[in-house]
């Protein structure tokens, strides 16, 4: 099997004197879709800005597309292929929706995606284009903040809970998107607490909990049992 | 009559703290970031032209060609070498940071120009004026640096508004962490952003030079000006910034008008007027 399209080995992260990952092995071949399920605090989006770079991970184990990335900054793996959709969506608010998408487009390599595939994949966006990126509904900017990711032609897309704070029909508009998204060749990598929704779109799961890796496994494989039990910790008794 | 000339000779000079001013406004803008020296970076560049002057002999407004450059270049390597490092969560250290260099420049000045005061001659431009209606007149040297005053900005707002660089630009001003996730590298937009102050910088250094006289210690001053322009005119809006130049420049032509005392004087009391009736600014950041 060639080689995954990221890696990560015995992965840990710091917020100053407080450890919030210990040792996360990780990995993702290209063309797979796979989620981060756990509850709230469990590492997930520290998970997420760790191998983007937003979050200093000196000397560590990643490999992004067969090289070693633990120094790399930010902007330095976006350039590489690597896009983020950041929790809480992160608009700009002094941007027009056409320009946050743009912008998304700054370091971009290769022409995949264009305003116009965009507009195709979330076509409410072409009408509210002139508008300030923060003057739209909460499922409207996210998708923005989706779209402004693909504009950099991502071989790798991470998304940071795309579904919070949205309603069930939102979310369902936001998801449909995913197919397509990797009909144009990205990977995937959803940040989810929604755990049905999780299911419904991954190949492979990752459950997290304080900052390890609880369970691992196909959706078709996982019971539910042990699906609760790696979400809540219930040897702790208090499912958070 | 004296009223109405007083106001175009205030305008007019508005159109030189627009500048002073321009520079201070967008490094706040991009990087939250006030700049204590930017007034002797402004010194720093009207000796920059009289040594070109004094070393080529070529008439002050060319010096313009070498000043900013020269004055982009040592922008872009002053933040991405030294102002950098300052900036963080805590906004003490690039305050700290600039002031300390405002005493250097001003001391290295003076070590090398001597505390003589100084103004470059720039002949028949200096005393050319156009007349108007009703016996009135303006000089061509404050119109040129009024009209370029008004292309500085006009340009600076295009570049902003219509650039793939000025798109990144702003959105720095918005969240410089996000913008990273853009594949922009935060210690080169800060240091092109400091270039392009720098530039606009060259320009009032060069205009200050030849307007007025300079000497090692005007510097602080310039800056009061410069800061005062950006507070009037409402923070991160240039075109805000340029009117806010103007009401100084016009608030001490009246000033002097009632009394040659007052012009310094009515200038901060305008200032102080604004900043009670509308801490925000007058025109306070336009959203795209
Ligand atoms: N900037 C920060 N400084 C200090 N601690 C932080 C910071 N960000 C996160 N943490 C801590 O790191 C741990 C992991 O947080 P993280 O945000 O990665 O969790 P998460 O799984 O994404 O949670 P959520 O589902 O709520 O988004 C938590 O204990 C959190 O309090
Ligand atoms: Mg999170």
């Amino acid at each position: 099997m060639a080689e995954p399209i990221l890696t990560t080995t015995g992965l840990t992260a710091f917020y100053g004197d407080f450890q919030a990952l210990f040792g996360i092995d990780f990995e993702i071949h290209a063309g797979e879709t796979v989620a981060i399920i756990g509850s709230n605090g469990a590492g997930k989006s520290t998970f997420l800005r760790a191998i983007t770079g937003m979050l200093k991970t000196p000397g560590q184990n990643i490999r992004f597309l067969g090289r070693d990335v633990g120094d790399a900054p930010a902007h330095d793996l976006v350039r590489a292929g690597l896009a983020m959709v950041p929790e809480g969506r992160k608009l700009f608010p002094s941007l027009t929706v056409e320009e946050n998408l743009l912008i998304g487009g700054y370091g971009r390599s290769g022409t995949d995606w264009t305003l116009e595939a965009i507009y195709d994949l979330f076509p409410i966006l072409a009408e509210r284009r002139r508008h300030g990126g923060t003057a739209l509904s909460g499922g409207q900017q996210q998708m923005v903040a989706i779209g402004r990711a693909l504009m950099s032609n991502p071989k790798l897309l991470l998304c940071d809970e795309i579904s919070l704070g949205l309603a069930p029909i939102v979310i369902k508009d936001i998801y449909a998107a995913v197919p397509k998204i990797k009909a144009h060749g990205a990977t995937i990598v959803v940040v989810e607490q929604d755990v049905n929704q999780a299911m419904a779109v991954a190949d492979r799961v990752y459950c997290f909990q304080e900052g390890r890796v609880s369970l691992t496994g196909r959706p078709g494989e996982l019971t539910r049992a042990q699906i609760s039990a790696a979400y809540f910790g219930l040897e702790d008794g208090e499912a958070a | 009559m004296d009223w109405i000339n007083a106001i175009i000779q205030g305008v007019l000079l508005g159109g030189l703290y627009a500048l002073f001013a321009a520079g201070l406004s967008l490094m706040f803008g991009v990087m939250r970031f006030v700049n204590i020296a930017h007034g002797d970076f402004i010194v720093m560049g009207a000796y920059g032209a009289l040594l070109v002057v004094s070393l080529t002999g070529i008439h002050p407004l060319w010096t313009l060609v070498l000043v900013v450059p020269g004055m982009a270049a040592l922008g872009y390597l002053g933040q991405r070498l030294l102002l950098n490092r300052t900036l963080g969560d805590d906004i003490l250290p690039p305050l700290l940071v600039t002031f300390g260099f405002s005493i250097i420049i001003q001391n290295v000045l003076l070590e090398l120009f001597s505390a003589d005061s100084q103004k470059l001659q720039a002949g028949w431009i200096e005393t050319a004026s156009i007349p108007l209606a009703g016996g009135l007149s303006v000089g061509v040297m404050p119109l040129l640096i009024f009209a370029s005053a008004l292309a500085v900005i006009a340009g600076l707002q295009a570049f902003f508004y219509r650039t793939a660089l000025g798109r990144v630009l702003r959105a720095t001003s918005d969240d410089a962490d996000t913008v990273r996730l853009m594949g922009a590298d935060n210690a080169n937009v800060f240091a092109i952003a400091t270039a392009i102050a720098s530039a606009v910088v060259g320009i009032a250094g060069v205009y200050l030079a030849i307007r007025t006289n300079f000497d090692p210690a005007v510097g602080p001053a310039r800056l009061l000006y410069a800061f005062e322009a950006v507070i009037i005119g409402g923070l991160g809006n240039l075109w805000g910034t340029l009117a806010g130049g103007i009401i100084l420049g016009v608030s001490q032509a009246i000033g002097a008008q009632i009394d040659p005392g007052y012009q310094i004087l009515a200038g901060h009391l305008a200032f102080l007027i604004v900043l009670v009736l509308r801490p925000q600014g007058l025109f306070p950041k336009m959203k795209g």
